[in-house]
């Protein structure tokens, strides 16, 4: 365990920022998002930021090729970038978590090679959480907020923030730092752990039976009459999807330049109308189809291919962010909630 | 005011005038709200209160494509978008009926967590005052320092083309002159709005919320949604198209704009995107006289008509630089 004063968390961040591209969520004018870190900048505490996290690995827009042509001539152009080593400091424990839940998709085989690329280079420092809102549900994905995962795990503790290195990645970290920081005892952590959790059971999403989604019913979930009322109200926007940190679904574009193409992919939202559309047909239809489709993927369809692991980790942007309240706890309670 | 709405609500449906009644209903927390279209069967579960925000208008576009008659509440600003719909021939008048409710002025759960009000659990109303029961204890605060910047220029008063009215009529003078930040912009230099803009519009995520809550964007297929027009995208590929995006946006609903606000409620982000739909109102009033979309049934709007002696808008505003 390692620790340094709060005071001296500036000197830290210009350390780590000096060899590694440094990026931290800070406190913007509509709530704190993440930032390259520049001198002066300072760690938001808030719980969570407008975007998730899932942006360092899994980009809105990347390009992924090039063609130019030339009369008859193709030439393809790989455009892909070695990526340099960052840091992301400030990660809270859903966040991490999502990693995880990418991870599972974009590193299986095939690998996506762009998304390994960011994973490798980047270590992760995240950052237990003192404040959750009353929006937060990580503790139903048996996510530990107080006990984070990552490379580096980091508490504050009044006025002085400790570090744990969890992987190799985490150690080089401290190793590195290790000028600016002293040994720290592990009690007053292990304290905050306990007060930390203590929060946690208070918040009020803790009857969250999610236990009904298994593999084996889910045919009966699809079918599920209550569908057509949770969706009636769906702006067919994109907001939950786009502030989620495991939604991981993707487009390929091709954008015609002036002597070729370029390759693209970008984020898609199975709450879009051409979601999945394809030349002959559109699978989904209706908004009702596309609804389903969130919250069947995140809670029947990944469990299923995933050792059971939920594809959602109770970090609340939808809750707060959706145009209508419309959110994966409220389709919980009415899908899920019934064989009980 | 909820209980006179529950009771009406269950008439109409108990007598057989409507089938069904768009409104209201809470979720977990109080703020948790959600349009919901009610039957006999759960009406006692319909809202209002200060969290009650979502305009519900726009919803009849889809509703009046089913069997039936609907029933629909409408707060002052959402009676505009009503009357809006319905000169553009959005929905099916008939199978509406329509019921005026007052309104407070509303507030945003967002805004109250910015002022360190968190762990909401329930809401007092009062004309002057609102209470908020919080994990923490009981905040009063007076409703003119937390209701939403949409609610500060409202004047309270209903678009008359409703079917019935439910409680009282509360005019009311507006907390704000609504133009004071459009004027604001107006008198930076072209570099400094520019710069202005580049920094609200770059944390865009491009998640068409403001779009898809608009009264105004009724079309059927969107033009950034439809693949034939050459210019559709999922993702700003850069700066300048998302500037592109909401500008293409404010020029189409520019005349059809009620100016309800919920572009900038909605955004996930924070953008004050009704400055925009602002800045186009303010130059059609002052090019053509005082225009409100939504106000009447009848009259064409300052966009869609020729008079001779209509101003050249670069005499009165002057020419881009």
């Amino acid at each position: 365990m390692k620790k340094i004063q709060l005071s001296l968390l500036p000197k830290l961040l210009s350390a780590i920022a000096a060899k590694k591209a440094l990026y931290l969520p800070v406190d913007g004018k509509a709530g704190a998002d993440y930032k390259r870190y520049e001198e002066g900048d300072t760690l938001s505490r808030a719980c969570r930021t407008n975007r998730s996290a899932k942006d360092f690995f899994f980009p809105q827009v990347e390009d992924m090729a090039a063609f130019r042509v030339e009369g008859k001539k193709i030439e393809i152009i790989d455009t892909r970038k070695e990526n340099e080593d960052f840091v992301i400091f400030g990660v809270r424990a859903c966040d991490v978590r999502s990693f995880d839940i990418l991870d599972r998709v974009f590193l299986a085989d095939p690998v996506d090679t762009f998304y390994e690329n960011r994973r490798q280079h980047a270590t992760v420092v995240s950052l237990a959480c003192d404040a959750p809102e009353e929006t937060c549900f990580c503790r139903q994905f048996d996510i530990l907020a107080e006990d984070p995962a990552g490379d580096v795990a980091a508490w504050i503790v009044g006025d002085e923030m400790y570090f744990k290195a969890k992987t190799e990645k985490g150690k080089k970290l401290l190793s590195s730092l290790d000028v600016l920081l002293a040994d720290g005892d592990s009690a007053p952590v292990e304290k905050e752990k306990k007060h930390l959790e203590a929060i946690q059971h208070k918040l009020p999403i803790s009857e969250f039976n999610k236990e009904h989604f298994k593999p084996e019913d889910l045919m009966e979930h699809f079918n599920d009459p209550a569908w057509a009322e949770l969706s009636e109200a769906c702006l067919g926007c994109g907001t939950c999807t786009f502030v989620c940190p495991t939604c991981q679904c993707f487009d390929i574009r091709d954008f015609k330049t002036n002597d070729g193409v370029l390759r693209y992919r970008c984020w898609d939202s199975c709450m879009y109308s051409d979601f999945t559309k394809m030349a002959a047909e559109n699978p989904r239809h209706t908004q009702l189809e596309r609804f389903r489709q969130r919250f069947m993927h995140k809670l029947v369809y990944y469990p299923a291919n995933n050792d059971g692991i939920y594809g959602c980790v109770g970090c609340g942007r939808c809750l707060a962010k959706c145009p209508i309240s419309m959110n994966i706890v409220k389709v919980v309670k009415k899908i899920g909630g019934k064989k009980a | 005011m909820q209980k006179m709405m529950q009771d009406r609500a269950r008439e109409l449906l108990s007598s057989g005038k409507v089938d069904r009644v768009l409104g209201w209903i809470e979720g977990d927390f109080v703020y948790d709200v959600t349009p919901h279209v009610f039957r006999e069967n759960d009406i006692d579960q319909l809202i209002y209160h200060s969290f009650a925000s979502q305009n519900l208008s726009k919803y009849l576009v889809g509703e009046t494509k089913k069997d039936g008659v609907i029933a629909v509440f409408l707060r002052p600003c959402d009676s505009y978008s009503f009357v809006q719909l319905l000169k553009e021939h959005r929905f099916d008048r008939e199978k509406v009926y329509a019921i005026a409710i007052p309104c407070l002025g509303k507030v945003d759960a967002e805004d109250l967590r910015a002022m360190g009000i968190r762990g909401i659990t329930g809401v007092t109303d009062g004309k002057e005052r609102i209470i908020l029961h919080t994990l923490y204890g009981d905040v009063e605060k007076e409703k003119s320092e937390v209701i939403a910047e949409r609610c500060r220029k409202c004047r309270g008063v209903h678009a008359p083309y409703f079917d019935e009215r439910l409680g009282e009529e509360l005019t009311k003078e507006p907390l704000t002159d609504r133009f004071e930040m459009v004027e604001k912009l107006e008198k930076m230099t072209a570099e400094e709005r520019f710069a202005f803009w580049q920094d609200e519009l770059s944390r865009c995520i491009r998640c068409n919320a403001c779009r898809n809550v608009c009264p105004a964007c009724t079309c059927e297929k969107c033009v950034f949604d439809n693949a034939a027009s050459g210019i559709e995208n999922k993702a700003p590929a850069s700066s300048f198209e998302e500037q592109n995006f909401h500008i293409i946006r404010a020029f189409h609903v520019a005349g059809r704009c009620t100016d309800c606000g919920q572009c900038s409620r909605v955004c996930p982000q924070g953008i004050p995107l009704h400055l925009l739909n602002r800045k186009f109102i303010k130059d059609i009033n002052s090019c053509y006289g005082e225009y409100r979309a939504g106000a009447d049934l009848e009259e064409k709007a300052p966009l869609n008509r020729f008079d001779v002696d209509d101003c050249e808008p670069g005499d009165v505003v002057g020419k881009g630089e």
